[in-house]
């Protein structure tokens, strides 16, 4: 007997338990994987760096969420929830930091598509204060 | 003109100097300490969970690093305004989680929506609080809402400049506008002082 069919038989689909833990898990990382898609779709899509770190930043941090959850509950140990809390708070922090200074930059380095903003008001701000 | 100057000076050195004569730094540090002491817990507990061991060891360890870090890496003290209203802020949480549920499906479904491609605003919003802390926790919760990015803060001002995903007219701006205004009544109302809270509730 070879390897390959001793691996074939260890995979009995039949004796798989499916709880309803499982399903939520499962769906759960449905849903993260993609809003992640949804990300970088949104990366490629959106016409300037400004819009795109929209994409960079909300669509990611739901689908991390979401997918740490989903180990969460399929490890089912309070502990490994205790382990994931800091990892998507400190997301929740950084990743508007992070969108924040490139979206900062992008703006200051004329990184955008003016033709697809309706209203500039910083640039309003900034010529009054020029003036 | 000069020398009065210098004068005044001199005798502000004086009774800078003369405080400190009164305020020993061992009560200083104390005093230092309990302003921390939400940071260093935090750390601390932070520290634990890395580690998955809850121990006294690993409790004294944490301690040591966290005052390490918070000593290497120091930061301005953040002044609070005195006012903390733990319900509200448990309204406000949950409230945050809804909204960034809501922000992430609004981005993925513009992503997916191949017919257009969409059209922003930059907007500027004048806060009405004064606070650093204040103002910090609302540009977090604008970037994480439907619709809105934190581009630029004129902290003087209270002024934050958004990039507005999705907007077609004024209507579209003045909602935006609107809705953080919102953001910033919900986060009075759990950690800004009265008077602040009382302005904006109007």
């Amino acid at each position: 007997m070879s390897v390959g069919a001793v691996g074939v038989e260890a995979v009995d689909v039949e004796a798989v338990d499916v709880g309803a833990v499982d399903v939520v898990a499962g769906v759960l990382l449905v849903i993260g994987a993609l809003l992640t898609l949804a990300a970088g779709v949104g990366l490629v899509r959106f016409p300037d760096a400004l819009s795109r770190m929209h994409a960079a930043a909300k669509p990611q941090v739901l689908g991390l969420i979401c997918v740490l959850l989903a180990v969460a509950l399929e490890s089912g140990s309070w502990l490994t929830l205790l382990f994931i809390a800091p990892i998507v708070v400190l997301q929740l922090i950084t990743t508007p930091m992070a969108a924040h200074m490139i979206g900062r930059a992008g703006y200051r380095t004329k990184n955008y598509r003016r033709s697809l903003i309706v209203s500039d008001e910083l640039q309003d701000d900034i010529d009054r204060a020029q003036s | 003109m000069s020398g009065s100057d210098a004068g005044r000076a001199r005798r502000g050195v004086s009774v800078r100097r003369h405080g400190g004569e009164h305020d020993p730094d061992s009560r200083q540090l104390l005093k230092e300490l309990g302003q921390q002491s939400p940071l260093l817990i935090t750390l601390v507990l932070l520290w634990m969970v890395l580690w998955r061991s809850f121990t006294p060891i690993d409790l004294l360890a944490g301690i040591g690093v966290a005052l390490l870090v918070t000593r290497v890496f120091e930061l301005p003290p953040v002044q609070l305004s005195g006012r903390f209203n733990p319900w509200w802020l448990l309204v406000y949480l949950f409230w945050l989680a809804v909204e960034v549920v809501e922000g992430s499906f609004s981005v993925a479904a513009r992503a997916f929506d191949f017919r257009r491609v969409p059209r922003s605003a930059v907007v500027e919003v004048r806060l009405i609080t004064r606070s650093d802390f204040a103002l910090t926790l609302i540009a977090i919760t604008v970037s994480l809402i439907p619709g809105s990015l934190v581009l630029e803060v004129d902290r003087s001002n209270s002024t934050l400049f958004l990039h507005v995903l999705g907007t077609e007219n004024q209507r579209d701006i003045e909602r935006a506008r609107e809705r953080v205004r919102v953001v910033e009544h919900r986060l009075l109302r759990a950690i800004g002082s009265r008077d602040e809270l009382k302005e904006s509730s109007r």
